[in-house]
């Protein structure tokens, strides 16, 4: 599989480099060169210092033969914009989106882009340990009272 | 008109004085909560600090009862999302958006963005509209992807001295008008073209090299 990844940050450093060591060929965009260095040792693909929602940078990044494209900037509206244009300008198969604010991530995803946020998947992971633990422990507090 | 204007830079600021002085309801969004301090200082309280891409923001703003809203910040993506969020979110009727790159302006058109303004061509068109020796100009976009140009006669262009009727244009093309020196013709089948003649045509993008190739 072709993949091309906008933003070299933690996740996206992390993903190309997961899908590097599984035999995929992947592109990472970022406009800070020095953000690759984020990328693990003996990463086998590419980098491309440039803005993801330019269709220049993009067909650069070998977008026109990806079978995915993640966009994982820091900013939801790039994030956004450059989803579009994967989807609608260069058709790839699998397009997916990081959306930080909850109520964008919902309009678009009803808009029908693929969405991923991280502020209602952690903050639901955070709730759910918390109410456990506390569960767990008005339960021993219970049994000793 | 409510108008809700996004961007509070220069473009931001006078659109947002002009349409004030016009006698329209008007309010800014501004990230920066400074520069809201200096807009409002001039032009009285019409501007607000906060993300105009974020629902909180548009909803604290009266987007559902906005009538347009303009996005003219300095960033393409922003002013993209602020649109597209005005309309799917709050069914604003008419969004306006600022395009700083150019190359932008056809993709706004198919995301949604009811009318897009681009200085760069505006600019560059006026440019082309002035250069004397420029034969074919694409004078402004409309409807995703319709165009106004204005082809000018040569001596030598295939359709010189030739009625209406006998020129065969391309599909998705109208002749509209002709500019004969200061005399505005309104054309009919057996009107002739004459060399120096500019003729207004409407056309669909996709034709207006096969257009420039048959009227220049």
């Amino acid at each position: 599989m072709n993949a091309v990844i906008m933003g070299c940050g933690r996740v996206g450093a992390r993903v190309a480099g997961l899908l590097d060591n599984t035999g995929n060929f992947v592109s990472v965009v970022d406009t800070d060169s020095r953000a690759f260095r984020r990328l693990p040792a003996g990463f086998g693909g590419e980098t491309i210092i440039g803005t993801g929602i330019d269709e220049d940078v993009l067909r650069r990044a070998g977008i026109e033969t990806a079978d995915a494209f993640i966009a994982v900037t820091n900013g939801d509206n790039r994030n956004i914009m450059a989803a579009q244009v994967a989807r609608l300008i260069f058709e790839v198969p699998e397009v997916i989106c990081r959306i930080y604010d909850p109520v964008r991530e919902d309009t678009y995803r009803r808009l029908g882009l693929t969405t991923v946020c991280p502020t209602t998947t952690i903050s639901a992971i955070i709730l759910d340990q918390v109410m456990r633990a506390v569960s767990e422990q008005g339960q021993s507090r219970g049994g000793a009272g | 008109m409510y108008i809700i204007v996004a961007g509070g830079g220069k473009v931001g600021y006078y659109l947002s004085q002009h349409l004030l002085a016009e006698g329209h309801e008007v309010l800014l969004i501004e990230r920066n909560p400074e520069r809201v301090l200096e807009i409002n200082d001039v032009l009285g309280a019409v501007a607000i600090a906060g993300d105009a891409a974020e629902a909180g923001t548009l909803v604290a703003a009266g987007a559902p009862r906005a009538d347009v809203v303009v996005a003219v910040t300095g960033e393409d993506e922003d002013n993209l999302v602020i649109s597209q969020v005005a309309k799917a979110k709050f069914h604003v009727a008419r969004t306006i958006a600022r395009v700083n790159n150019p190359k932008n302006e056809n993709l706004f058109r198919r995301l949604g963005v009811d009318v897009t303004v681009s200085q760069t061509n505006y600019i560059l068109n006026l440019i082309e509209q002035a250069i004397p020796e420029r034969s074919f100009v694409h004078l402004i976009s409309f409807h995703e992807d319709l165009a106004i140009v204005d082809a000018k006669v040569s001596e030598t262009s295939p359709v010189a001295h030739r009625a209406i009727a006998e020129i065969e244009l391309p599909i998705n093309t109208a002749i509209t008008a002709i500019a004969r020196g200061a005399k505005l013709i309104v054309p009919n089948p057996g009107t002739e073209l004459l060399p120096g003649d500019d003729i207004i045509a409407v056309a669909h993008q996709d034709q207006e090299d096969e257009l420039r190739r048959l009227l220049v």
